[in-house]
């Protein structure tokens, strides 16, 4: 069943297609039915090869399928090669379904648009989860580049999907120009492997990386701060964040796609992948860690300030993958993973949630024009309260917590973990769940103060009840210590990475149990600090916001901890200025010299030209004799 | 032989004198048929009868006749001779002779330096000329006849008198007129069409029957 | 069995050719400008057959038939061309039609 593995990224890419000729022909119900039915084909046959792959397992837990060799130049010859292990069936898994998901709920959410438009959104929609599908199972670093790209390319087609407002373009060409400078430094680490080793294949990469290059070796260190600059990029890690928010000018679905499934997680895949590379530069698994924590906490604070829903939650997305970071920053490989998987699920079903009420309240995202939607939409309040619960990390019930927990627990015990990161997480659990229960409280409680526009049907609602379904089901999967130790999820993916060397044996069961405590308190306590502040007494924050401090607290973490600012200061303004100035363009006047001397010569020359037969013959034979006399006597 | 090279050499390059210095443009012709059969007589005396046979019927034959054609076709009168005493006098051909004068001075340099090459004057047969042009060269008689054919089709198309061409919209003189002050009947009713159309009128019968008396002037 | 030399021969080519070339360049009547260039084709045709001649090889001899179907080829059109210069300007002035001129 595994030889099945090629139709996976192939038929998103065949939806692809089929739209991007056809679609402007086509009717709503074919456009749907299509790039639906394809990723439902496609997350079909990955369930297939994922029983198949759980219940025989190939050898070294390594699938390898060669579709044809890409270019063969010099002995670098890399393969059009597909390659299934563990980390790759987790993502092909979460990506497909999910993705699936995300296509159903868009068949209603997106039914408002033309049907060309309508076609053109899932031609886009499949292409974007082709692309990642492409990057994950790549088998060599150029093809993973190739999907890496093609998300880029997707997420600023879809993030300027309605392009004709000049803002939606905007925040499109920032998603894409943010993410280019981390890619730009990836494709310098990819340089490097290449002279380096002389080929991309990540199986020969990771083989030879120990044997060739020492730990902290010089070359190791750029190589990993590279791809780090990639990663961070692609995931919207600090400094290059600032993307994020601002991509949530693409419809509802784009987001959910962008944050759960595809486009920012691949940062976290990147560096699991290339484990080996950062585990020979402990320097910069510290990097990692610190960046994670500091993007955590950055962006727990601004998401407590914002006011449009989907803003809390693109803050919410990068402190979450600020803790995929840390983790991978202290070698939880299987946690970051694990934090991805429970992440997509409880993010997808919060952006969908919240797509549901935008939709059902007639586009509003002002989330303190919202309030009492809870009557209006109890299923979606529902739901979406699980997926919030999830977030928050509350204890024992959602699959939050136990993804949570793991990362808490190893930064604490792990041998390249430390207390300081530890305590950074915690922090960031209860900005989290502070600003979580303060979205849910503004959203559906309170009094109504918008009309139900539209009522989601069915299509809308059944992702919604399947995604809340797993992201509490799917922290069972991975049981902790202390409630029966099942690591079914870690053993599953430590095939393929290595463990994170924790000190399981001789911290012993206590601490376990200490940590998860104090984590549940946080979270518990941080609900109840949203629920005074934000339901209770509400006045007491609108109070602390008008006094002088206040406001510009709440101004600079509502923009973002001022990032844009001082990139526009430092980057744009400077380059800005240098255009006004050089507006005459001082290169230009070299060629604008050419052009004069060239028509001067014209000139010249063009005086020659009498139209007079004798008078060129006479050239003719002028010319003759110069050239015999040199030839004769010279 | 010796002499008669010699001989042959002094009338070719007198009757080339004559040819550019002659005011009649027949008189010039007929220095040159002169100075081309000279040419003939030494390549006659170079051991090349082939060449020389060709020299004599192609060029002093076809060629000059096709300039005498030419010449008789233009229907010059005496007035031409006038004109070409006007045209050549020494101011004009001093320079050029100069500029020749050296160009001569400088290649009998070239050839007198290199020291004496005899010839070697026995005869090569046409049989010999036509193996060689038909094995070794084979290519560049293929090249030529499409040359030689270039040149009839290009003489042709570039001799024959052009036909006016007009849009149609101005096939008859007055058709314009017609078309901005509309007559009662010839007003274009909604299909386009008016009432007297027909394709040509009478004018533009007589009009083509005049052209092609005209072309068969020439 | 003849004792004139190549270079005698060689010097009456450049001295036609360069006949040629001073009528060329001195004549205003398109007619005589024709034959000037006859005449130099005629000299380099002479040319050919001498060091062709010098060598006993019938080479020389192939130049000189291609040089005469280049000539012939070359009067048929320009006496057109002639033709056509004359019922357009009523002249024979070379000159006349410099209307390509820079």
């Amino acid at each position: 069943m595994l030889e099945l593995l090629w139709m996976v990224p192939a038929l998103p890419f065949l939806g692809y297609i089929i739209l991007a000729l056809f679609g402007g022909r086509m009717t709503k119900g074919i456009s749907a039915a299509v790039g639906v039915g394809m990723l439902g084909l496609s997350a079909l046959i990955t369930i297939v090869i994922a029983i198949s792959f759980i219940a025989s397992p190939p050898e070294g837990y390594l699938f390898l399928q060669t579709l044809w060799k890409w270019v063969d130049v010099a002995g670098f010859s890399p393969a059009i090669a597909l390659r299934l292990d563990p980390v790759s069936l987790v993502f092909i898994f979460i990506i497909t379904f999910v993705g699936f998901l995300i296509h159903l709920y868009s068949v209603q959410y997106m039914e408002e648009e033309d049907s060309t438009w309508y076609a053109r959104f899932f031609a886009y929609m499949n292409l974007f989860v082709g692309a990642m599908l492409m990057l994950v199972l790549a088998d060599n670093l150029l093809l993973l580049y190739l999907g890496w790209e093609g998300v880029g390319l997707c997420s600023y087609l879809l993030i300027g999907y309605w392009y004709k407002d000049p803002a939606n373009g905007a925040a499109a060409r920032k998603a894409f120009i943010v993410t280019r400078v981390g890619d730009t430094a990836m494709a310098i680490g990819l340089f490097i492997l290449v002279m380096a080793f002389r080929t991309l294949n990540i199986q020969e990469i990771l083989r030879h990386v120990p044997l060739v290059w020492p730990v902290s070796s010089q070359a190791v260190v750029i190589t990993a701060l590279m791809l780090l600059g990639g990663a961070v990029g692609k995931s919207a890690q600090l400094p290059l964040q600032t993307w994020l928010p601002d991509a949530m000018a693409g419809p509802t679905p784009v987001s959910a796609l962008i944050h759960a499934a595809t486009m920012v997680t691949a940062g976290v895949y990147l560096i699991a992948r290339m484990h080996v590379i950062f585990l020979q530069a402990p320097e910069v698994m510290t990097i990692v860690g610190i960046i994670g924590a500091l993007t955590l906490i950055i962006a727990g604070f601004s998401a407590i300030t914002q006011f449009d829903i989907k803003k809390v939650l693109a803050y919410s997305t990068i402190s979450q993958i600020g803790y995929m970071f840390l983790a991978l920053g202290v070698g939880a490989w299987s946690a970051a993973v694990f934090h991805f998987m429970i992440h997509a699920f409880f993010k997808a079903l919060l952006f969908l949630g919240a797509g549901a009420v935008i939709y059902a309240l007639h586009h509003e995202q002002n989330m303190f024009k919202m309030g009492g939607v809870k009557n209006m939409l109890p299923l979606t309040f529902w739901t979406f309260v699980i997926g919030s619960a999830s977030l928050a990390a509350l204890p024992l019930v959602t699959g939050g917590f136990y993804s949570k927990d793991l990362i808490l627990y190893l930064a604490f015990t792990g041998e390249h973990g430390s207390k300081l990161l530890y305590f950074a997480g915690l922090f960031g659990a209860l900005i989290t769940a502070v600003y979580t229960s303060r979205m849910v409280f503004l959203t559906f409680y309170g009094h109504e103060k918008t009309h139900l526009h539209n009522r989601p049907g069915p299509v809308m609602e059944v992702p919604l009840i399947i995604l809340a379904v797993l992201s509490t089901i799917g922290g069972f999967i991975e049981l902790p210590g202390t409630l029966g130790h099942f690591p079914l999820f870690s053993n599953f993916i430590q095939n393929i990475l290595p463990s994170p060397g924790s000190g399981e044996g001789h911290e012993g069961i206590g601490t376990e149990l200490m940590l998860q405590i104090v984590a549940a308190v946080v979270a518990i306590g941080g609900v109840f600090i949203g629920y005074l502040l934000y339901y209770k007494k509400p006045e007491t924050v609108q109070n602390f916001k008008q006094t002088p401090s206040g406001q510009s607290l709440y101004k600079f973490w509502l923009y973002g901890w001022g990032f844009d600012w001082v990139y526009d200061t430092l980057f744009v303004k400077p380059i800005d200025w240098i255009a006004q100035v050089n507006k005459s363009d001082v290169i230009d006047l070299i060629y604008t010299a050419i052009a004069w001397l060239t028509r001067g010569f014209n000139r010249m020359f063009s005086f020659t030209q009498t139209g007079r037969l004798r008078w060129y013959a006479m050239g003719i034979a002028f010319g003759a004799i110069v050239a015999i006399t040199i030839v004769v006597f010279l | 032989m010796n002499a008669l090279f010699y001989i042959a050499s002094v009338v070719a390059i007198a009757a080339t004198i004559m040819v550019i210095t002659r005011l009649n443009s027949i008189h010039a012709l007929l220095y040159l048929i002169v100075s081309l059969l000279s040419v003939a007589v030494i390549f006659f005396l170079l051991g090349a009868p082939f060449v020389a046979a060709l020299e004599v019927i192609v060029y002093a034959g076809a060629i000059m006749v096709l300039f005498v054609f030419v010449v008789m076709m233009l229907n010059l009168g005496p007035q031409t001779v006038e004109q070409e005493s006007r045209w050549f006098n020494p101011k004009i051909w001093i320079g050029p002779a100069a500029l020749s004068a050296i160009l001569i001075a400088e290649f009998i340099y070239v050839l007198i330096s290199h020291g004496r090459q005899n010839l070697d004057t026995r005869m090569i047969n046409p049989k010999q000329v036509g193996f060689s042009l038909f094995s070794t060269y084979l290519l560049g008689v293929e090249l030529a006849s499409m040359l030689l054919l270039a040149g009839i089709i290009g003489a042709y198309h570039l001799g024959r008198r052009k036909e006016a061409v007009f849009h149609r919209y101005f096939r008859r003189p007055d058709a314009l007129y017609e078309r901005l002050h509309p007559k009662e009947e010839n007003k274009i009713d909604e299909n386009g069409l008016k009432a007297g159309d027909k394709p040509l009128s009478k004018t533009n019968v007589s009009g083509m029957k005049q052209k092609k008396s005209e072309r068969g002037e020439l | 069995m003849t004792s004139f030399s190549m270079e005698h021969g060689l010097i009456l080519a450049t001295i036609i050719f360069m006949l040629g070339l001073i009528g060329l360049l001195s004549r205003k009547n398109i007619v005589f400008i024709l034959m000037s260039v006859e005449i130099m084709l005629n000299a380099a045709g002479l040319a050919f057959v001498v060091a062709g001649s010098r060598w006993s090889q019938p080479d020389g001899q192939v130049m000189f038939i291609f040089i005469l179907a280049m000539a012939a080829a070359e009067v048929s059109i320009a006496l057109a061309l002639i033709i056509l210069l004359h019922r357009k300007f009523k002249t024979l002035d070379a000159d006349a039609a410099h209307n390509m001129r820079g």
